[in-house]
């Protein structure tokens, strides 16, 4: 008669351990879905760009939270690290986002598949790209110091697509904005979570 | 201008190709475009200058991008410094017939626009001597092997960037062992998200972490073509 006496029903504790480029759209998610036994956790956005540092990182943290939850779910794609990131989460016994990156699952594996080569020679925003803009890219690619940099990055590509997670018009005209400092065309698309959504739903 | 700044045309060969390193290291197009010249009047070969005062200099840079000090914007100002000096180099390395080590046909592979890295490598290994013919990005199958039928390289080099375009080397390959070509050509692979193991998975001869480790790899397979030959000949 112990679990009487221990209030309402004890829900299995699930931690995500996620990208910090997803947080703000994993939390609105988990509100949306009253998903209230999943907690989240974020390693740094910014291992992006040292992209082999992440299945280290990723282990360590999932080390770290053995024996609090009952189950840790990973809310990174492959991310750049080449099969690495999966090999850690085979050891370690936990899954992962599907897909290789953040811009297939926002736009739903299929979909970003189907697209094929049409958008070989398109940069992709999401709601958090075009908030971190100025950090992420233009000082990331110390465009800010270097304007002269914009060929050796952006020569090759026609295309800004913004895939959108919130339809907000100041999210939309800061993209487009976005778009005209790179010299590009720009195109946007509504794709919502993607399969972002499923994913933790079904955990 | 700076009234420290340093008159490049004062300082000894030694001093100038040391403070060409520095302007190299802190992506100074114009300085090295000086260097060279001036260098060049002081009747240095082209090919000297070259490996000496740039090819040394960038491999400083390398390094110190490879232990994490310097970062992607940085080595691109220092590359298009390179690329600068070799500009005015490379017609008369061809005139005063520079060695030739031997060549290579590179590219990103199929799907992939990354090309940085690519451009890095092979600036670096035609600044070691090597002939080295750019596909560009976006590579497929018959491109490279139009290049290949073309140039005849001793080496094919492949760049992907994306996890999604690694696996598309694995179809090159496949392919050149169709075709019967595979055994007459050195296939070097890189790109970030690669590794040794990958590597050996797809069935290319090696891969290469940066560009100073595949001009490296690059001299060592010609040498073992040379000594083959040289064995069969025996
Ligand atoms: C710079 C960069 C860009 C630039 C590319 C500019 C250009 N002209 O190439 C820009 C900003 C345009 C860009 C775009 C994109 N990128 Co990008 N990019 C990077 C970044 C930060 C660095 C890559 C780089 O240039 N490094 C510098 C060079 C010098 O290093 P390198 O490429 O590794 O090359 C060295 C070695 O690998 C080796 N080497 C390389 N090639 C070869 C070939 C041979 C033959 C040999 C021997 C050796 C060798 O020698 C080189 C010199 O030392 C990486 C992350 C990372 N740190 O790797 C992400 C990264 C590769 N990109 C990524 C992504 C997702 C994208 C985008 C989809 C993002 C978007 N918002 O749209 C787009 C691509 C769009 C498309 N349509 O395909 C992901 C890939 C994830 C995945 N699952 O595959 C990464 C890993 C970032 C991340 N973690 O999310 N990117």
């Amino acid at each position: 008669m112990l679990a009487q006496s221990a209030g309402p029903p004890i829900q299995p504790r699930i931690l995500i351990l996620a990208c910090g480029a997803l947080a703000r759209e994993i939390l609105a998610v988990l509100a949306a879905d009253q998903l209230d036994h999943i907690e989240l956790q974020c390693l740094p956005a910014s291992l992006h760009n040292r992209p082999h540092e992440i299945p280290g990182q990723v282990r360590s943290a999932l080390r770290q939270a053995r024996g609090r939850y009952e189950r840790v779910f990973v809310g990174y794609g492959d991310c750049g690290t080449g099969g690495q990131l999966d090999a850690v989460l085979a050891e370690e016994g936990a899954a992962r986002l599907p897909g290789p990156h953040c811009y297939a699952f926002y736009s739903g594996a299929e979909q970003f598949a189907a697209r094929g080569d049409q958008d070989m020679r398109t940069f992709y925003l999401t709601d958090f790209l075009v908030r971190q803009f100025d950090v992420l890219v233009i000082e990331g690619l110390g465009l800010d110091r270097h304007p002269e940099l914009r060929d050796a990055y952006f020569q090759n590509y026609r295309t800004v697509a913004y895939l959108s997670q919130i339809e907000d018009p100041i999210l939309l005209s800061d993209a487009r904005h976005a778009a005209d400092r790179l010299g590009l065309a720009f195109e946007h698309r509504h794709v919502g979570y993607g399969d972002l959504e499923a994913a933790l739903a079904g955990l | 201008m700076a009234q420290d700044d340093i008159i490049l045309a004062d300082l000894d060969d030694a001093a100038l190709v040391q403070q060409m390193h520095e302007d190299l290291y802190d992506g100074l197009k114009e300085e090295i475009e000086q260097g060279v010249m001036i260098l060049l009047g002081r009747t240095w070969t082209p090919y000297k200058v070259l490996t000496e005062a740039l090819v040394e200099g960038m491999r400083i840079v390398g390094e110190d991008f490879r232990d994490g000090i310097l970062f992607v914007p940085e080595v691109l100002m220092s590359a298009n410094a390179m690329k600068a000096g070799m500009k005015i180099l490379r017609p008369l390395l061809v005139e005063t017939g520079a060695p030739r080590v031997g060549k290579m046909v590179i590219g990103t592979v199929k799907g992939d626009i990354h090309d940085i890295g690519k451009n890095l490598v092979a600036m670096m290994l035609e600044g070691a001597g090597f002939e080295v013919v750019d596909l560009g990005i976006n590579t497929d199958v018959d491109k490279f092997l139009k290049a290949i039928d073309e140039h005849q390289p001793d080496l094919l080099g492949m760049s992907a960037l994306l996890t999604t375009t690694m696996p598309y080397m694995k179809v090159v390959i496949e392919t050149l062992k169709e075709k019967g070509i595979r055994d007459k050509i050195s296939v070097l692979v890189g790109g970030a998200p690669l590794n040794e193991e990958f590597a050996r998975a797809i069935g290319a001869d090696a891969y290469c972490r940066d560009a100073a480790v595949a001009v490296e790899t690059a001299k060592d397979f010609i040498k073992r073509k040379h000594n083959q030959r040289s064995g069969a000949d025996a």
